[in-house]
């Protein structure tokens, strides 16, 4: 409301309003303290991970390598085939769970400290400092003229970023062509189209996103930060100004006894506007803009440190708790309540459902296609055939034998060369025939079982159920 | 190109499709500003519901608008390059045949010098190569299973793995038949071989030919009626004609049934067997891959 006010001129006659706004820069400033370390912790934890993962070797492949072409997933020792989107499904759903449940907790913890968009626009103001300077330097410098040294730190400045923003692309195309080959072929100058286009998308995605557009990520894009707040209640965790505490706010000097002076703790010094990166006032209350990231926390109880005053006026705490006094045990007893609770029972149950599941996979699939244009034919014998294809996949990155024996009507036999080798990762098309004796079964369709099984080991088998037909 | 039936249709599109994006841009740049009603409070939009939920004007950023002018200006180029208005064709002359046949041109180029290594062989040594033979299997299973059965053992079409061949089962009668396909005709024999009693001794004397339960007194009624019309074309022996291809009616290979309704319906109405020619519609190269194939199946100790 503040920022539309200038723009509405205070007559009585109907104005012209603006409906698209001009941004104004944020010049967050640097700040240390405990959630600040937490933040850095992070940025590195997860970039560690993102970089280093594509490099890692397992029996001789990639790591982690998404095939895409091949249509394969390798995950360390798994290897997901499209046949088992059900796992990514149950991933998608453990993780907007998770959220649901962090976000009902504790707020914005994702956004605040591991959403990427977060921690590349950390690594890319670690930069803009590290060339720049920090809050006023920077101001300073984007107002100045445009002089030699203006421009030397800008070209110096955007370069770094670029080249960061390049890495990150390249690392993310490492995780769908293998990097190892990758890493040459960009050397070489020796890229396909596709790799090339993808390493500068994402490359531009990152510089754009981390140096340029920032907080509007959040305030305009994403959609997490606007469904957010139908998990929130009165007892989630948020980032507080404890106004009671700290209003009326003022100017004071150390030594005055503020409180005969009708003060409240807070200075009124704008540390923690000048340290947020949306450039919102946390004075004024919750908002959306926030994405809780505690900046403004570290750089108040620095603040309340050199005043001599007691941490905590900006703080983690719950609605209920700033207005009902709570203690910290309270805000913890009340972290236990039906939301988290139903919350936490899905996820654990889902959870549960995954890893069983992936514990139970077999790396052995099988389809059955019966063939269509001809349902039953006579052999030379007077016997009744029907053929079947069999399509058996070997998930695993070793060759298989495999056995074939088939169920359902009395004396039927199964017609297939046998044992069959299936090589490693392959999918195979197996013709069979089933054969009965027409006297043993009654015309129509009668259901029956094939059974794949691995030769040596009994425990990698698959069941696959089809149709024998009956003139 | 155009597929219209009268050049209105182009003008009609067209007019439609550039008129839409015009009104577009003007709807953008009319409502890239409002008017603020009198005395408003600053922000709002004037909209209050439950007394006082008011709706806040949150602008969206500036360069948001301009991605939507981007989006216009994008469609302009767009339609110049590409057909898009009637049946203007675009600047780049794109159409989607083109594009099906570069692709082709593209998989030709790289699987033709696979296909080519296996034309300079000889069919018996392309049988005995196992990626050859893999090759073919997944060629057969794409043509060729609808009539003969995924295992190649017979249903509409003939079974492939016996050594029954009514054409002849070496490697190039093999390629002859895939290439030019064949049309085996059994002309109905009804009315020459008489009433319905006779139709059945004859189609018990066919019967007793390969040692199938039979009528003994029927069958020796039919056997006259067979020698004097269905030799001609079996033979008097019931073994068929090599050069008329005609079916050995000895064996116990039968491709439409072998009971007695099936062997009357057979000469009463005839038979039709078509295996359609593949000339033109597979090339040079996946014929020769599917008859070495197909030979192999025969030959039980190469497989």
């Amino acid at each position: 409301m503040s920022q539309l006010q200038p723009r509405l001129a205070p007559v009585n006659s109907p104005v012209e309003v603006d409906l698209y706004e001009v941004r104004r820069e944020i010049y967050p400033r640097a700040v240390r303290g405990w959630f600040a370390s937490w933040r850095v912790a992070l940025v590195l934890l997860t970039q560690v991970v993102f970089y280093g993962t594509a490099w890692l070797s397992w029996n001789g492949r990639q790591a982690v390598l998404f095939d895409l072409a091949a249509r394969k997933f390798y995950i360390f020792g798994l290897v997901v085939w499209p046949q088992d989107f059900i796992f990514l499904t149950m991933l998608l759903i453990i993780a907007a769970l998770s959220l649901f449940l962090f976000t009902a907790v504790a707020g914005r913890l994702w956004c605040g400290y591991a959403c990427p968009q977060t921690v590349y626009t950390e690594i890319f103001l670690w930069i803009e400092r590290f060339i720049e300077g920090d809050r006023m330097q920077r101001m300073r410098l984007d107002q100045g003229a445009l002089d030699t040294r203006k421009l030397f730190k800008k070209t110096f400045k955007h370069l770094a970023w670029i080249a960061l923003a390049l890495w990150t692309g390249f690392t993310f195309v490492g995780y769908f062509t293998p990097i190892r080959t990758l890493a040459p072929e960009v050397a070489g100058v020796s890229l396909g189209p596709w790799e090339t286009f993808w390493i500068l998308f994402y490359g531009f995605a990152t510089y754009g996103n981390a140096g340029w557009m920032r907080e509007q990520v959040c305030k305009y894009m994403c959609p997490y930060a606007r469904f957010q707040s139908v998990m929130f209640d009165s007892d989630t965790l948020i980032i507080t100004y404890d106004a009671q505490r700290g209003e009326p706010r003022g100017s004071r000097s150390k030594s005055a006894d503020y409180k005969a002076a009708g003060l409240g703790a807070c200075v009124d010094c704008g540390i923690c506007v000048q340290v947020c990166p949306t450039g919102i006032d946390i004075r004024n209350g919750l908002q959306y803009e926030c994405i809780g990231c505690a900046a403004c926390i570290d750089g108040c109880d620095r603040v309340m440190d050199k005043m001599g005053y007691a941490h905590g006026l900006i703080r983690y705490s719950t609605e209920n708790a700033v207005r009902g006094g709570y203690r910290d045990r309270d805000i913890v007893r009340h972290v236990l309540r039906p939301r988290t609770l139903v919350y936490s029972a899905i996820l654990l149950a889902i959870a549960t459902a995954f890893l069983a599941l992936l514990y139970l996979r077999v790396p052995l699939k099988v389809d059955v296609i019966r063939d269509r244009a001809t349902l039953v034919r006579e052999t030379t014998d007077g016997l009744l055939e029907n053929v079947y294809r069999l399509q058996i996949m070997n998930t695993a990155e070793r060759p298989r034998t495999v056995l074939i024996t088939a169920s359902g009507i009395e004396g039927m036999r199964l017609i297939v060369p046998q044992p069959i080798d299936v090589p490693a990762a392959t999918m195979l098309t197996v013709p069979v025939a089933l054969r009965i004796d027409s006297a043993t079964a009654s015309p129509g369709s009668h259901p029956v079982r094939f059974h794949i099984e691995d030769s040596t080991d009994p425990r990698v088998r698959a069941d696959e159920k089809s149709m024998f037909y009956v003139r | 190109m155009s597929d219209f039936s009268s050049d209105f249709w182009t003008f009609y599109i067209g007019l439609i499709t550039v008129v839409s994006i015009i009104a577009c841009a003007l709807l953008l740049y009319s409502y890239s500003t409002a008017r603020a009603a009198k005395g408003d409070e600053a922000g709002t939009t004037g909209h209050v519901w439950d007394e006082d939920l008011a709706e806040k004007n949150n602008p969206l950023p500036r360069w948001w608008m301009w991605m939507f002018y981007l989006t216009i200006i994008f469609s302009l180029i767009y339609l110049a390059l590409y057909p898009g208005l009637g049946s203007y064709a675009g600047a780049f002359g794109w159409s989607s045949r083109q594009q099906y046949d570069d692709e082709q041109k593209q998989a030709a180029a790289l699987y033709g010098p696979i296909f080519d290594g296996y034309l300079k062989q000889d069919i018996k040594a392309v049988a005995d190569d196992p990626k050859a033979h893999a090759i073919g299997q997944r060629l057969f299973l794409n043509y060729c299973a609808q009539c003969h059965g995924s295992d190649a053992g017979g249903g509409v079409g003939p079974n492939l793995r016996d050594d029954v061949w009514l054409y002849g089962g070496d490697p190039e009668t093999i390629k002859a038949s895939i290439t030019n396909g064949r049309l085996g005709i059994m002309p109905p024999m009804g009315a020459a071989v008489g009433s319905e009693e006779d139709i059945k001794d004859v189609a018990n004397y066919v019967r007793s030919l390969s040692g199938l339960a039979h009528d003994a007194s029927r069958a020796q009624r039919g056997k006259v009626k067979f020698a004097a019309i269905c030799a001609a074309c079996h033979g008097a022996d019931g073994k068929g004609k090599r050069e008329l291809h005609s079916a050995d009616l000895t064996d116990k290979d039968w491709l439409y049934g072998s009971s007695e309704a099936t062997i009357i319906e057979t000469i009463t109405k005839g038979r039709t067997g078509q295996m359609p020619a593949h000339k033109g519609f597979l090339d040079d190269g996946k014929i020769h891959l599917l008859t070495a194939y197909v030979y192999s199946l025969s030959q039980p100790h190469r497989q």
